[in-house]
Parts: C-alpha cells; sequence; structure tokens
C-alpha cells in the first residue's frame, strides 16, 4: 500500500506537466485566440485539440481527419505513420501517461460517489464501439460523406468529441463574442455529451477511453506488437488475482498481459504481492515466458 | 525462433510507421495539418 502511495503521484505528475507542456499557450485562454505557429504541424501522441487556446501541437485524430476529409483526401501517411511508430514502440501506455483528458476522467472518478459496475457481457460488446468509431466516424465518414461542392467534415469532431467541447469549446465561447452568437444546437449536443463524459466519468472509470476513443483504439492494435511488453513472471505467479482487482480497466493482466484494454498504468505492477509483473522490452518478456515454459 | 519472427514483425512495423511518416512529410501533409490545426476548428469546439 506504501508503494502504491509513493508511485500514483508520478503518473498523475507526468501526465499533469505533459498536459500543461502540450497546451503551454497560456496567452490564448486570456485573448480567445489560439496559437497558429509553426509547432502546430506537429502531432501529441495523446488527445488534445487543436481547438484548445492553449494547444501548442495538434490532435492527431483531427489531423488524421483533416487528410482525409480534404477536397482531394490524402492518405494520411504523416499522422498514421506517427501513429504507428507511436503505437508500436509503447501501444496504450500514452493512454496511461500521456492523455491529458484521461487524467481528467481519473480525477472525476475520484470524487465521493456510489460508482457504477457495468455488467462483464455488456462490457465486452461496449469496448467494440470504439473501433467503430475509429473506422467510422475517423477514416470512412471524412472521406465518403460529401456534400455537392466535395466537402467534407471531421465527423469524429464533429458529433461525438467530448474533448474539443471541454477544450476548445467552453473556453472560446466564453471569450469569444462572435462564437458565442455563433453557437446554436450543435453546441448543445457537444454541452449535452460532456455533461454526459463527465457524469458517467464520475461514476465508471475512464469511460471515454473504454468505449468511445477512436485513438485508444489505434493503440489497441499494436499492444500484442509493442516493443514494450508487460511481463509475467509464471513461476512466480501464485494467480491470487491481486493485479486483475487492481486493474481499473477491468484486464487480468497475469492471463491477458497483452490485452489491448490495458493502458499500461502499472498499477498491477504494484498490487502483485510476489513481484511476478514489470514492464519489458519485447524480446526479454517473450524470452522470460519461453524461458518458464520449459 | 518465435522470437525472432515477433521481433522481425516489430521493425519492420517500426520501420513501415517511419517511412510512412517520412513520405508524408515529403509530400507536404503537414501542411494540412498546419492549415487545420492553426485556424480555429469550429467543429471541434462545436460551433459548425
Amino acid at each position: 500500500m506504501a508503494e502504491r502511495k509513493r508511485h500514483f503521484p508520478v503518473r498523475k505528475t507526468v501526465q499533469g506537466i505533459w498536459g500543461l507542456a502540450q497546451n503551454g499557450h497560456l496567452a490564448g485562454f486570456l485573448t480567445g485566440t489560439i496559437y497558429a505557429g509553426p509547432l502546430k504541424q506537429f502531432c501529441v501522441p495523446g488527445m488534445n485539440c487543436y481547438a484548445c487556446p492553449g494547444a501548442l501541437f495538434a490532435c492527431p485524430i483531427g489531423a488524421m481527419q483533416a487528410s482525409f476529409s480534404a477536397r482531394r483526401p490524402k492518405f494520411a501517411f504523416y499522422v498514421l505513420g506517427f501513429l504507428t511508430t507511436v503505437g508500436v514502440l509503447v501501444g496504450r501506455m500514452i493512454c496511461g501517461w500521456l492523455c491529458l483528458f484521461g487524467l481528467i476522467q481519473e480525477l472525476l472518478y475520484r470524487i465521493p460517489v456510489p460508482k457504477l459496475s457495468i455488467p462483464k457481457k455488456a462490457d465486452r460488446i461496449l469496448r467494440y464501439l470504439k473501433y467503430v468509431v475509429l473506422v467510422l466516424f475517423v477514416v470512412l465518414f471524412p472521406i465518403i460523406l460529401r456534400d455537392e461542392y466535395g466537402v467534407s467534415f471531421p465527423y469524429f469532431c464533429k458529433w461525438l468529441c467530448p474533448v474539443g467541447a471541454l477544450e476548445g469549446g467552453i473556453p472560446l465561447v466564453l471569450l469569444d463574442e462572435t462564437l458565442r452568437q455563433a453557437a446554436h444546437w450543435l453546441y448543445a449536443w457537444k454541452m449535452l455529451l460532456l455533461a454526459l463524459c463527465i457524469a458517467a466519468s464520475m461514476v465508471i472509470y475512464r469511460p471515454f477511453c473504454k468505449y468511445i476513443c477512436p485513438l485508444g483504439a489505434f493503440y489497441a492494435l499494436f499492444q500484442r506488437f509493442s516493443f514494450l511488453q508487460l511481463k509475467v513472471n509464471q513461476a512466480r505467479c501464485t494467480h491470487c488475482g491481486s493485479c486483475a482487482r487492481a486493474c481499473q480497466m477491468q484486464v487480468n493482466p497475469a492471463e491477458h498481459p497483452c490485452s489491448g484494454e490495458c493502458i499500461r498504468c502499472g498499477a498491477c505492477v504494484r498490487a502483485c504481492p510476489h513481484q511476478a509483473l514489470c514492464f519489458g522490452m519485447a524480446s526479454q518478456a517473450k524470452e522470460a515466458r519461453m524461458k518458464e515454459a520449459t | 525462433m518465435l522470437r525472432n519472427k515477433e521481433n522481425r514483425i516489430r521493425l519492420l512495423v517500426l520501420l513501415a510507421g517511419i517511412g510512412m511518416c517520412a513520405y508524408g512529410i515529403a509530400r507536404g501533409e503537414m501542411l494540412i495539418v498546419l492549415r487545420k490545426a492553426a485556424a480555429i476548428c469550429l467543429e471541434c469546439c462545436g460551433i459548425g
């Protein structure tokens, strides 16, 4: 327990510092403008809306849709290559350590209200939703659904993303009179989504990450093949279930260390009373498993 | 043997990722990202 208390703030600190660093254009929060300098052509690995007045970099999901929804759509080699590189290196560790919206959801979950337990079957089905969101709203709709002038939209950002509503919608509408006047039913819809997401985050651990986030879905595809892996020492593991109980993403790390749902927060590693779990490079992890099998 | 194969796949995916990124940059995709990100995204805010 003492170990957990010592480690816990480390991840929160990293998440907080990263969140502040990528939203370091503080003047934007005073003037209601956004940063438009050269850094904006680079993507961050986690979700962070580029309409946020503080955002210094681009959101990869928004950037991907920008490529797909262009009047002459381009395959998003740059963004997909960047995300593939990050994904194959660390998998969903980005979700656990470098996502500001993940941190916000975690903090909301600490509010002492009764927590909701989703039935296992429903939870399993709902987890596939994020892959549907990725394929339809981020890739297919921006490419296919166009108006008579050939113009398309970033459909995920427009209809589903609560990050943009929180980081961009609220501060900009508060600070900019013109935007305030232009806000109508779509703004109300996004505020409703945000309110639902906030309410759900108080009773369910990271509901957006579990069920909706297309970036988490993309990184999840690389969990099995990423260089960074969760290592299980079967000789030490007694299958006591401590790691599964500690995991708030409802993964059983001892049985499924490469699960696409694991955000590699390290809670299981700290919870294991036998030190049977650790993070390591893929080759070492495989080596350990093979050694134990023989 | 299996380990080598898996590591080779990992390395190939990593190289493919870096290659795609470099190719995207070479054909000017960063400009598309910059154009989108440097203006207020009305869709993201819920305005348009």
